[in-house]
């Protein structure tokens, strides 16, 4: 570790990890990976304002994720076209127009890849702050609505019988999780954010019996995917980022495999 | 005999109390001014009147007056797409009415045992910890519900590997872990056998004997109607008739909805249950339980 630019990495990555596995579970749960994906492809858009107005980038991805997940969770109660459908049209369109306007900012050199998959060896001690402050700003809203936010993820009517406040909860973990993206999209860029969310959570599925098991079992694999993903894009040249999210992609299959196995049987 | 029943619900209850709403919180609904013409009862744990409800430009509640108080089972009952459940979502507050009054006893703990509950196999959860979303409470107290409902050996067990009765069991044992002051079941016996459901109805009767608390229950099985209910409500959109079990079953109404076999089988439960069938129908004399164990 005599680099400092890879100890950054690591730290920026392993803090990732641990915010992105409790709040991985409840996008697993809810069902909100595609969602997660609109937010994060939206963010792109928040990186060509930064760019044009000269803005902190995590700032301004933050103000445009926030802003699009409140838009979702509006329009998520129309019923003119399947949600899912409406996630996948605003998704790209996000994306396109992301792509287009940064490229109109900063001109057909600019180096797009950095955004869409991320740049976790450009990680600056500015970023690192920005990754520890939300990152624990993140982790103490989900500690502060993990039992509401369990219960109306098992049964929404009952929790809302029960005297839970639905809506509030959801806000807040809405709002959460488009800072968690914010965070995610300078470390492995918005193709990959909502990856480095939900396949932690996957992989510790089959191992868990509660729902904190699963949290913990998640923050495990994603700590280890950063440490060998970086290790291997170190020794081996490839991009950080998609090495990360290629080693979950192995926790994943390797923790699966004796389900599958069984219930083949 | 027609005056043997109560029409509407609970005119024999409107004791001028007036609008005094000391105990609890109302919810006003549809055009200010227009009132109910009945008061709320204000010993009633909650107390409807006048609900309507119209979706996608279908009646489904019209003008339902409802009261459920302290040790009263109240159980509903009528036909498919009768607004059994609607009714349901809307005294506990799911669901907004167009028009109408609700009151609820102020602080009052609900039990719910919904009708539909599909378990998500995305979330790892015990039976214990399930249980414990209701209220938090000790692993002592946790194993007596458990035990009450027939299901201390699914302790530990994942919620996704329950058979459906054992999973209305677990729910109820959800609902009764609240220490409810009012138990609401949609449909508590879906799933489960004839058998299991005379204990079912024993165990509620039993519950509402020691701890006082009111019951609304909610069935469209029209074979076996508590014999305990206090008072059934046959509701088709709105109320037809309601009633003491006995008295319900012989209402012109009550026959004209379900027709004359329902109402000859009606309230069967309290004299029929001397005998089990096995897997092949076939009868064996049994005892009736007054107390459920764990099953095998």
């Amino acid at each position: 570790m005599s680099e400092p630019f890879l100890l950054r990495a690591l730290l920026a990555g392993l803090g990732l990890a641990i915010v992105a596995a409790p709040l991985g579970c409840f996008v697993v749960w809810r069902r909100m990976a595609y969602y997660g994906e609109t937010v994060a492809q939206a963010g792109l858009i928040g990186v060509a304002v930064g760019l044009a107005l000269s803005l902190n980038l995590t700032a301004s991805v933050l103000i445009v994720t926030l802003a699009v997940s409140g838009l979702l969770v509006v329009l998520s109660r129309q019923q003119v076209v399947p949600f899912d459908t409406l996630l996948g049209l605003l998704a790209h369109a996000a994306l396109a127009l992301g792509v287009i306007a940064a490229s109109l900012v900063r001109g057909p050199q600019l180096d797009l890849m950095a955004f869409l998959f991320g740049d976790i060896f450009a990680i600056t001690y500015v970023d690192l702050r920005w990754i520890t402050l939300g990152g624990l700003a993140a982790l103490a809203a989900l500690a502060w609505i993990w039992r509401p936010l369990l219960a109306l993820s098992v049964h929404e009517d009952l929790a809302a019988a029960e005297g839970t406040s639905t809506e509030r909860t959801k806000m807040v973990f809405v709002l959460v999780l488009a800072l968690v993206v914010a965070i995610a999209i300078k470390i492995v860029g918005v193709l990959l954010t909502i990856a480095f969310l939900i396949m932690p959570a996957a992989a510790a599925r089959p191992l868990s019996e509660t729902p904190e098991q699963m949290a913990l079992f998640a923050a495990i694999f994603g700590m280890l995917s950063v440490a060998i993903g970086l290790f291997l894009s170190i020794s081996l040249d490839t991009p950080g980022g998609p090495s990360i999210v290629l080693m979950l992609a192995v926790f994943f299959v390797v923790s699966i495999f004796p389900t599958v196995l069984r219930r083949g049987r | 005999m027609p005056d043997e029943v109560s029409l509407p619900v609970l005119s024999r209850h409107g004791h001028g109390r007036g609008h005094e709403h000391a105990h609890g919180a109302e919810y006003h609904h549809g055009v200010p001014g227009l009132s109910s013409p009945l008061a709320h009862d204000a010993d009633a744990l909650i107390s409807a009147r006048a609900l309507e409800l119209a979706r996608g430009g279908r009646s489904i509640l019209q003008g339902i007056d409802i009261d459920i108080r302290a040790g009263e089972i109240v159980t509903v009952i009528g036909p498919n797409g009768a607004g059994k459940t609607t009714l349901v979502r809307v005294l506990l507050g799911l669901e907004a009415p167009d028009a109408g009054t609700i009151v609820r006893k102020e602080g009052l703990a609900v039990g719910y045992a919904p009708q539909r509950f599909e378990v998500d196999r995305a979330i790892p959860l015990t039976v214990v910890r399930f249980v414990s979303m209701g209220r938090r409470a000790s692993a002592e107290e946790i194993a007596r519900i458990l035990g009450h409902v027939g299901a201390g050996a699914l302790a530990e067990r994942q919620l996704s590997e329950l058979s459906g009765g054992e999973l209305q069991r677990v729910i109820l044992a959800r609902a009764l872990i609240r220490e409810p002051a009012l138990l609401v079941l949609d449909e508590p016996v879906r799933g489960v056998d004839y058998a299991g459901e005379a204990e079912l109805y024993t165990l509620i009767s039993r519950l509402r004997s020691e701890n006082g608390f009111g019951v609304l229950l909610v069935s469209h099985d029209l074979h076996v109607v508590m014999a305990q209910s206090d008072r059934v409500i046959c509701l088709n959109r709105h109320v037809c008739c309601s009633g003491v079990p006995e008295s319900v079953a012989q209402h012109p109404e009550y026959e004209r909805l379900f027709g004359p076999q329902a109402a000859r089988a009606f309230g069967l439960y309290h004299h029929q249950h001397d005998h089990r069938h096995d897997l092949a129908g076939e009868p064996h004399p049994s005892r009736v339980r007054d107390e459920t164990g764990p099953r095998s």
